[in-house]
């Protein structure tokens, strides 16, 4: 890492240094038709409701690189704090790292004031981390949580804003979800129903759309404590082989068989005497 | 983390500092510690962000300062700056890496955590400073 300013101590923080020089390997690179790697994407569907006794957070668990599954089977629900967790969307290592920072930050937070934690704390902190970043930060997130205000569902897009609404899904099979969730949502709902509709949105999103799939995870927190369930329902099961691809010894008949002997002469010999004192 | 709202802030102007020229000794471009060199690299920001974060905290500050002018008066800054310029004094030597502790304080960053935290921590650099670049920089010889 080259110190462009060697009479002021380092820093901490983002280092800007290797842009340039990223910029002219990616251009050399396109000249060649080929292109760099790109970040690892979760192609996701996260769904999130209200429900009579406080919220619901939904999600698959397919990670995706480009067009090729990287992972089958990774948690996009993340812990924020005891009552309040979030589902990531978008690039999978920055919604991993702002939600693991924001999990500190709160923890700090309510320190700090000896409360429990508000949702709309979190909500506000990842609102001004991800305007301070103009979208480069590329996580989209569904933060639910009940707090001593009650149950709150919000979403924060990549470039800083916010949405509070009953019923939110982001993600690329968001349209799927959102679909369903429009089509039978009700307000105070039960916890069975509002877990089959979650289940049966999540479903939809993992059918409809190319970058969801595997499991559905759930997570569903009241006032009384928070229930993981982690592989709720597995919609997309592995097919059994119909056939045996295997064959019998003595399948293949011999037709003939021929022996050559290969003649071999000895060219040079050599001795070396080992010192064996 | 701020709370302030829109109504107490006034418009302040985002400073332009240059990129300084990268001058190593005699005065002449050190190819071998900084790379090649162009009038474009030096004037123009290689990121979007470069600047905004380089000058991030600046521009918290000058913020907060404000704000507090509009809703507390005069006072409240200037008090603030003369603590804030106290704090700043309480460093170790030139070249060691000071932990900054009363001036986070002051600032409320002791409770939070940000990516100034996590990455690109000093005290696990690669490249050490020159010291004595460094100790002429701070008496004001450079």
């Amino acid at each position: 890492m080259l110190n462009s300013r060697p009479c002021l101590p380092p820093s901490g923080g983002f280092c800007f240094e290797n842009t340039r020089r990223n910029a002219v390997l990616e251009g050399s690179l396109s000249e060649q038709g080929l292109s760099a790697p790109k970040a690892r994407k979760t192609g996701t569907t996260i769904a999130g409701i209200i429900f009579k006794d406080g919220v619901i957070l939904g999600a698959d668990t397919r990670a995706t690189d480009d067009m090729v599954v990287a992972d089958k089977n990774c948690m996009k629900i993340h812990y924020i704090a005891p009552n309040i967790y979030c589902c990531g969307a978008g690039v999978a290592a920055d919604a991993e790292v702002t939600t693991q920072m924001m999990s500190s930050n709160v923890e700090l937070h309510s320190l700090s004031t000896g409360r429990p934690p508000l949702v709309v704390t979190v909500t506000r902190q990842l609102k001004q981390m991800l305007f301070r970043y103009q979208g480069h930060i590329g996580s989209s997130l569904i933060v639910g949580g009940v707090d001593v205000t009650g149950a709150h569902l919000y979403s924060v897009y990549p470039h800083g804003s916010y949405d509070k609404l009953p019923f939110l899904t982001m993600g690329s099979g968001a349209a799927a979800a959102v679909s369903v969730f429009e089509d039978r949502y009700k307000s105070n709902m039960e916890l069975e129903e509002a877990r089959c509709l979650v289940r049966d949105a999540i479903t939809a999103g993992i059918f409809c759309d190319l970058g969801s799939g595997s499991n559905v995870d759930l997570c569903i927190i009241t006032q009384a404590g928070v229930t993981y369930h982690r592989g709720f329902d597995q919609p997309v099961q592995k097919g059994k082989k119909e056939g045996q691809y295997k064959y019998k010894p003595g399948t293949t008949a011999v037709l003939t068989e021929t022996i050559t002997p290969l003649p071999l002469d000895v060219v040079e010999e050599s001795v070396h005497l080992m010192d064996t004192q | 983390m701020n709370t302030r709202g829109f109504r107490s802030q006034l418009k302040d102007s985002v400073p332009v500092t240059g990129l300084c020229p990268q001058a190593g000794a005699y005065d002449v471009q050190d190819t071998l510690r900084s790379g090649f060199s162009s009038v474009k690299n030096e004037l123009l920001p290689s990121h979007v962000l470069e600047l905004s974060e380089k000058n991030f905290q600046l521009n918290q500050d000058k913020m907060n300062f404000s704000t507090l002018r509009n809703i507390q008066g005069l006072h409240a800054p200037l008090k603030l700056q003369m603590e804030y310029r106290a704090a700043r004094q309480i460093q170790r030597l030139p070249f060691l890496q000071s932990s900054n502790l009363a001036l986070d304080t002051l600032r409320g960053n002791d409770e939070s955590i940000g990516f100034e935290d996590i990455l690109c921590d000093p005290s696990q650099s690669e490249m050490m400073g020159e010291p004595h670049m460094m100790v002429e920089y701070k008496l004001g010889f450079m």
